[in-house]
């Protein structure tokens, strides 16, 4: 137990959860805001590897870190379009469009990396985002080392989620969301056109999406690889269920999973004799018991994967 | 503008459809490759003797093509019942897993004969008691099977590294994560001889004229249907759904246990961490590209190797990365479902 213990004493677990949650909080947001409206965008996955590639790719070639991120929110919107025009417009399932866009958007950055960057033995970096040191806070004990040496982009997170809860749940903007997410038909009689809201709505939650995937070639990590994303996207529409469509509670879920993660990587130094698969394992195996524990709970929105045409039941 | 349903479909944009969404993905991956500076018939030529040109890349070809189709129709049978199985990667490395397994120690003392048609069936089943963990949590607790089959992908990636880093770990590899071999005489006999080409293509082949007639002629067949077109109104009509949705998990895990199996019996001989090169997430675009229609599986499976296989070859002569492949074949997956959208409906002034 006494291991146990000196885990979470250590205030590098501390950094690391709100690290390793920062791409998490992004992309549930993302995934949260289509969902809000009733489209299910499963494009994420692809999304946050182009983003993480894109971003990379733009601050190697002698762009600022931030442009970096805008070029990944752009890259995220454009994929946020095709989606949008596949089941917005065009009206089609929803789960296949979205696997066609993580198959297409994930392929498409190897090859762009690839043709930039050939096979080398050791992967070129950047320069990735730098702790903020603030003033006071980060001096103190214990609690400034654990929570106020975080990246630029890790405190941006939690301002989006928190922006977004204003957004969802106080501003008529989130009320033809979440109309739109609920019964478009209402809506529309309403006076909100639910094709915008839609196309708004996956267009702006991609483009969190590709910034979450920046976030680690940029901050987290300072290179690209293939694969890197790692099913984060996958983890993410889990943490919406979990979430309940709630951004808060999104944020919390975030936190949460990053705190389970960091804690069984620094637990599978301590113990021995356990195959180091069986801790690699646990992310997806808590994400499979989150959704199974809150799948039933949670209120859907009642319009989520249903294609919205006019005059049409 | 608007959209509206088509009344009569003509025979001639049935056919023309899926042709204009592989020209039109083949025309966009060209910019892909122009950009890269390289030209673009020729790259194509390449791929087309890459895949073709020679005896052995032809052989090479319908070797990459078998996995194909069997991961092809273990998505088609899933998704035409609306089942999401987004899972036929972990069941193909379960499969080949348990193969190896059984192949290489427990079961390698039986004869040929018996043994290779028996680890077939236990590379089925492997494949199908993975992909029963999704469809649990979807009738139990509502889980969408999408995320809990994709997570569980990984999760059966992870559980064979550790087999083979531990267990079953090859003590000759010199220290490599990787099986142990299947006997011998597990290997599946070769088609061609001097080649990797092995009988595994006739029994994939088999397999999607039956699955065929299975959905065209049964009553499971109509059932499984009914289930994916309207889950309400086919429970309304008296279709067992659960039932009938465990018999399509079962059938679809199988197929995709049953592609490792072969992969192992017929061309490695062993299981590593890279024994498929995306197999189970390509099958979901052979599966759509076919429409679901188990026989077009075969053509569809045969473009992606074609594909594959071509774009190795013009890869090293061109310098263009071979995820140009990937890229093609992800794009002609997307031109697909718009194209099938339009036989279905039109636009409208």
């Amino acid at each position: 137990m006494s291991v146990v213990f000196d885990i979470l004493a250590s205030a590098g677990l501390w950094a690391a959860i709100l690290r390793i949650a920062t791409p998490l909080i992004f992309g549930t947001l993302g995934a949260l805001l289509c969902e809000r409206a009733g489209v299910l965008n499963l494009g994420i996955e692809g999304i946050m590897t182009f983003g993480a590639m894109i971003g990379w790719l733009a601050v190697f070639h002698g762009a600022d870190l931030w442009t970096g991120v805008l070029v990944a929110a752009i890259s995220g919107a454009l994929f946020g379009v095709l989606h949008s025009l596949l089941t917005v417009t065009l009206g089609l399932s929803q789960h296949v469009s979205g696997l066609g866009v993580t198959l297409f958007a994930s392929s498409f950055s190897y090859y762009v990396f690839r043709l930039v960057v050939p096979v080398a033995g050791t992967p070129p970096t950047v320069m990735p985002f730098q702790p903020i040191d603030i003033p006071a806070l980060s001096s103190l004990p214990f609690i400034g080392p654990a929570f106020f040496t975080q990246t630029a982009p890790t405190y941006l997170a939690i301002v989006v989620a928190l922006i977004m809860a204003y957004i969802i749940f106080h501003t008529p903007v989130g009320l033809a969301i979440r109309m739109t997410g609920e019964n478009p038909h209402a809506a529309e009689a309403q006076g909100v056109n639910p094709m915008k809201v839609r196309y708004g709505t996956v267009i702006v939650g991609s483009a969190l999406m590709a910034v979450g995937g920046a976030f680690l070639t940029l901050s987290a990590f300072n290179s690209f690889f293939p694969t890197m994303v790692q099913g984060r996207g996958w983890i993410c529409i889990a943490l919406v269920v979990f979430a309940s469509w709630r951004p808060g509670r999104a944020l919390f879920g975030a936190l949460l999973f990053a705190f389970f993660d960091a804690f069984q990587l620094r637990l599978q130094t301590v113990v021995e004799g356990v195959p180091y698969q069986i801790f690699l394992m646990t992310p997806y195996i808590l994400s499979i018991f989150a959704l199974a524990l809150m799948a039933r709970r949670a209120r859907v929105p009642q319009a989520l994967m249903q294609p919205y045409r006019r005059g049409e039941r | 503008m608007r959209l509206e349903r088509r009344e009569h479909r003509p025979l001639l944009l049935l056919i023309g459809a899926p042709i204009a969404a592989i020209v039109a993905a083949l025309a966009l991956s060209g910019i892909l490759i122009a950009i890269a500076g390289a030209p673009v018939l020729d790259a194509y030529r390449r791929i087309l003797v890459g895949a073709f040109g020679s005896r052995l890349s032809a052989t090479e070809t319908l070797t990459r093509a078998t996995p194909l189709i069997l991961t092809g129709l273990a998505a088609a049978v899933a998704f035409r019942a609306r089942l999401w199985n987004i899972g036929a990667e972990g069941q193909f490395y379960l499969g080949a897993i348990a193969v190896a397994a059984f192949g290489s120690r427990l079961l390698a003392e039986l004869p040929g004969p018996i043994l290779i048609p028996l680890l077939l069936v236990v590379g089925a089943i492997a494949g199908m008691a993975l992909i029963l963990v999704p469809l649990w949590l979807r009738l139990r607790f509502s889980v969408d099977e999408v995320v809990s089959s994709l997570l569980m992908n990984f999760i059966a990636v992870l559980f064979v590294s550790m087999l083979i880093d531990g267990v079953l770990k090859d003590p000759l590899a010199f220290g490599w994560p990787q099986s142990q071999a299947v006997a011998d005489h597990a290997t599946l006999p070769k088609l061609i001889a001097r080649s990797r080409l092995h009988i595994g293509l006739v029994i994939a082949m088999v397999l999607a004229v039956l699955v065929y007639l299975v959905q065209s002629r049964t009553v499971f067949g109509m059932q499984s249907r009914a289930a994916g077109l309207n889950p309400q109104g086919a429970l309304f009509a008296g279709v067992p759904l659960g039932r009938t949705l465990v018999k399509v998990a079962c059938l679809s895990g199988g197929l995709a246990g049953l592609a490792g199996a072969i992969e192992v019996m017929g061309v490695k001989g062993y299981v590593t961490t890279d024994l498929s090169p995306g197999f189970g997430y390509a099958g979901i675009v052979v599966a759509m590209l076919a429409n679901l229609n188990p026989i077009g599986v075969v053509f569809a499976a045969l473009f992606t190797a074609i594909m594959f296989v071509g774009a190795d070859g013009m890869s090293r002569s061109l310098g263009i990365p071979t995820y140009i492949a990937d890229v093609t074949v992800a794009l002609a997956l997307l031109t697909m479902l718009v194209a099938l959208f339009f036989t279905q409906y039109r636009i409208r002034r």
